[in-house]
């Protein structure tokens, strides 16, 4: 076959045509196609899981499904309503206030991968966005603390409510810290586990301080 | 021949097979290393570790053989157990006299665990601790107004990794510098160095939760203890490193080790924590015996 010594492809010239595979008349994937369903159902679908999460959170079992479907919109909303509600305080010309929303933003995502990263680097065998879903979402009881400790100060900013916002942001805290444990302690190597966990109490411990030192102007 | 082949493969093989359980052949050299020395020369071999350091030096080359690129040449900074790191921590603030920090522990095991966390809870502590203080300083004047000030953690964060980073940087440029002028016995890496200044950073924690006490004098006294603890083992790590040089040089190194670490110390004392004597009514008691005095005298 001397003539076949001179084919060559050049890379320019795109190889294109046309693949069918013949398939029966009701292929399996056509059950899963989300394109023709009621925007109402894809909204409620990605909101039940959010949902589902947050109960997972509030009451942590044994359970993977944190684990298995991460997504990061609880996250996301958790750490925006965080932010906007530490907002409007003690907002002086003199720069002394306290966070503003993208400092807190940024405290949280940043704070998130480092741990992420740090316990990756130590050998656990979570990947990177389950761990960012975790932490996440384990925010939730410092949000709710958050919430009760801003009603508390409408009534006013004694040492009653000081006492007050500090057992609720201790206990939400430590909520907080047992939670994330709890999901991401499986996934360490054994003689490390304290390695990991420490990270995690100093992130959640930041948290809390910003938000036991809200002072409203 | 090809069984010389097979052979080579399986002798070459065999030097990664030992790295593994690495801990366990540096510990007994050391131990018999001691029991056969007389105590005089006890303490330079310590020092030095001449014996194992060509060792540890050998098989630290053979440990760090991913390239930079892939995500396990940095898992190797991070190669600690939890003992292991509770280990360093204890020995930066017990220093023993005579054993080098990096020879006793570290053992061309650097870790960048401690410092990268050490660092962080100093810079959290400092601004926390200083924000309480400045609270319980200022709590009975009726003109205060609490604030968070939270810009003050992004000052305490800038200037602490700044130490732990740039200074061990410029430690040890000079001291590859010096390396190449004057033959030292004791060299150590750069990772080493970063090493040390992070776990020796770590005294400074609880010495920050107690500066909370609005009393100068402790706060003076414990400015000092602690820059004493750290200091020393600061002092006891890099003299072997410099003592072969000039005698000058040697000194004003360490010399400057020491002060910058001072500065470091006074310095965050002195801008997160307010002077608490500012706060006396004096002036009120003296215009009261004034008036007190020109009414009588009428």
């Amino acid at each position: 076959f001397p003539g076949l010594a001179d084919v060559s492809i050049s890379q320019d010239i795109p190889v294109e045509g046309e693949i069918t595979v013949p398939v029966g008349s009701r292929s399996p994937d056509e059950d899963y196609s989300t394109l023709d369903e009621p925007v109402r159902d894809t909204i409620m679908r990605d909101l039940k899981a959010v949902g589902k999460k947050f109960v997972h959170v509030m009451y942590p079992r044994k359970s993977s499904a944190l684990l298995r479907d991460w997504d990061l919109w609880g996250p996301l909303v958790l750490c925006v309503s965080l932010a906007l509600m530490l907002q409007g305080g003690s907002a002086d010309s003199k720069d002394d206030g306290g966070p503003q929303f993208a400092e807190v933003f940024v405290i949280i995502w940043f704070g998130a991968v480092v741990i992420t990263l740090n316990s990756k680097l130590l050998g656990g065998t979570i990947s990177f966005f389950q761990s960012l879903c975790v932490l996440g979402y384990c925010v939730l009881p410092l949000t709710v603390a958050m919430l009760v400790c801003r009603l508390v100060l409408l009534a006013g900013a004694g040492t009653i409510s000081f006492i007050v916002r500090l057992v609720v942001v201790l206990a939400m805290f430590g909520w907080s810290t047992l939670a994330s444990t709890a999901f991401l302690a499986d996934s360490q190597p054994p003689n490390r586990k304290a390695l990991v966990v420490y990270p995690i109490f100093l992130f959640y411990f930041v948290i809390s301080w910003m938000i036991l030192t809200f002072t409203p102007q | 021949f090809a069984e010389f082949d097979d052979a080579a493969n399986l002798l070459a093989a065999n030097p990664d097979a030992t790295t593994i359980s690495i801990d366990e052949p540096v510990e007994i050299p050391k131990n018999q290393h001691s029991r056969l020395q007389e105590p005089g020369r006890e303490e330079d071999d310590e020092l030095l570790g001449t014996d194992d350091s060509d060792k540890t030096e050998l098989l630290a080359g053979q440990k760090k053989s991913a390239p930079f690129w892939t995500f396990e040449y940095y898992q190797t900074f991070f190669d600690v157990d939890t003992y292991q790191v509770l280990d360093r921590i204890k020995g930066s603030v017990f220093p023993v006299p005579g054993k080098n920090f990096v020879r006793l522990y570290i053992r061309s095991n650097p870790d960048l665990y401690g410092p990268f966390w050490i660092c962080a809870t100093l810079v959290f502590t400092i601004a926390i601790s200083g924000n309480l203080s400045n609270f319980f300083i200022h709590l009975g004047k009726p003109t205060y107004h609490y604030v968070p000030e939270f810009r003050k953690v992004s000052i305490a964060a800038t200037t602490i990794y700044a130490y732990a980073w740039l200074v061990p940087l410029a430690l040890w440029g000079f001291l590859m510098w010096r390396n190449s002028k004057v033959m030292n016995i004791v060299s150590y890496s750069f990772l080493e160095i970063v090493c040390v200044y992070g776990y020796s950073l770590f005294i400074y924690i609880p010495t920050a939760i107690l500066w909370i006490i609005p009393q100068k004098l402790v706060r003076w006294v414990l400015v000092t203890f602690s820059l004493c603890l750290s200091g020393s083992v600061l002092v006891m790590t890099f003299w072997p490193a410099v003592r072969d040089d000039n005698r000058r040089i040697a000194l004003a190194t360490v010399g400057t080790i020491v002060l910058l670490h001072a500065l470091l110390a006074v310095g965050c004392l002195a801008y997160f924590f307010d002077a608490p004597e500012l706060d006396f009514p004096a002036p009120i008691i003296p215009a009261h015996n004034a008036t007190t005095v020109i009414t009588k005298s009428h």
